[in-house]
């Protein structure tokens, strides 16, 4: 996979979010050992510096932990990244809503589209 | 002395016939950092990078590498890649292996070839028969692979395709390790900003802006290419 960054926007910052995704979408499950800050800096093509940036901040939110010595691990607490999951997809459906209001759409009529689309 | 500080620049000027090219410039940089120095054609990148180089010799003030004078053995610990090329054209590329193992300590000959390899270069090819991209990449490999503790690249995206440019970045990024830095001279933001620690902002010779990249964009709410265009508005 590429993956891309915009340049008007902290790098690691992004990096929070693709590794955010990991998180929720089982890529790394609960418990499970990370890759090295260099193995993640190769895959993602970006500074070393910057990836060590992006995963202690990914510590402070307790969504990983570090073993001294062992490396980095995803959180044993189901329910951390739960939450993680249901704040993420508030922020998507707040910013369809957001979108579909800036042409005119409230909350119903937006919903209404939605379940028109096949997936 | 700062056991920290890497490079350490205090008060340099240059002039070249009463015409100041680098006023009262101060910065210091620590070790594990790729460093951005981006200016204008004309800004005094070159000259800067020539003088930590000691190819040129100061009007006044001092520059210090590990805490030591300009000179021979800061040239050992100093990877440098120039502007432009230096190397003989006629020469294959095995053979300009050889010339920098015999020339350099540090030279690691077997990293050099994996990375030729890794970019499918062919050592036996002369350099007057590859392309300009294929140069470019010769060269970064050669500075790449000496163990330095700094590493200076003075332009190494200039007119290079997208692609070779892709390769570019990630032949520094994978080579990058904590204990050195990089410093990388360029006039071409956008291309290189997203793998810089830091970035340096030169001007007519003045040293404008020192500041950690994320920091900057953090601050700016754009891209480091949009404040430097901001900021030097033609």
């Amino acid at each position: 996979m590429e993956f891309t960054f915009e340049n008007n926007i902290p790098i690691y910052i992004q990096l929070l979010d693709y590794m955010k995704i990991y998180l929720i979408s089982g890529v790394f499950k609960t418990g499970d050992k990370l890759p090295s800050v260099r193995e993640f800096a190769t895959t993602f093509k970006v500074n070393p510096n910057t990836m060590q940036k992006a995963l202690a901040e990914l510590e402070s939110m307790n969504l990983i932990y570090t073993e001294r010595t062992n490396g980095k691990y995803v959180t044993k607490d189901e329910k951390v990244i739960e939450r993680l999951k249901d704040e993420y997809a508030i922020t998507l459906a707040k910013s369809y809503f957001q979108g579909m209001k800036r042409i005119g759409l409230g909350k119903a009529d937006s919903i209404k589209y939605l379940e028109g689309i096949d997936e | 002395m700062n056991n920290m500080e890497l490079l350490e620049v205090k008060e340099l000027n240059k002039s070249f016939d009463n015409k100041e090219i680098l006023k009262d410039v101060n910065f210091s940089l620590t070790k594990g950092k790729i460093v951005g120095l981006l200016g204008k054609n004309g800004a005094g990148k070159t000259t800067l990078i020539k003088l930590i180089n000691d190819l040129l010799t100061p009007t006044s003030g001092e520059i210090l590498v590990k805490g030591k004078k300009i000179g021979v053995e800061t040239k050992k610990i100093i990877s440098y890649l120039p502007e432009r090329t230096y190397l003989n054209k006629q020469m294959k590329v095995s053979e300009v292996i050889e010339y920098f193992k015999d020339f350099y300590d540090n030279f690691d000959d077997k990293k050099a070839k994996k990375l030729l390899k890794d970019l499918d270069l062919d050592i036996n090819e002369r350099l007057s028969k590859m392309s300009k991209g294929m140069q470019e990449k010769v060269q970064l490999v050669l500075v790449m692979s000496r163990k330095a503790d700094l590493y200076i690249l003075d332009e190494p995206l200039g007119g290079v395709d997208p692609a070779t440019r892709d390769y570019i970045l990630d032949t520094i990024l994978s080579n990058f390790n904590e204990k050195a830095s990089v410093i990388i001279s360029t006039h071409l933001i956008s291309d290189i900003e997203r793998i810089l620690d830091e970035v340096i902002f030169i001007d007519k010779g003045e040293i404008i802006l020192q500041e950690d990249a994320d920091k900057l964009r953090n601050k700016e709410k754009s891209s480091i290419d949009e404040v430097f265009r901001r900021m030097f508005k033609c």
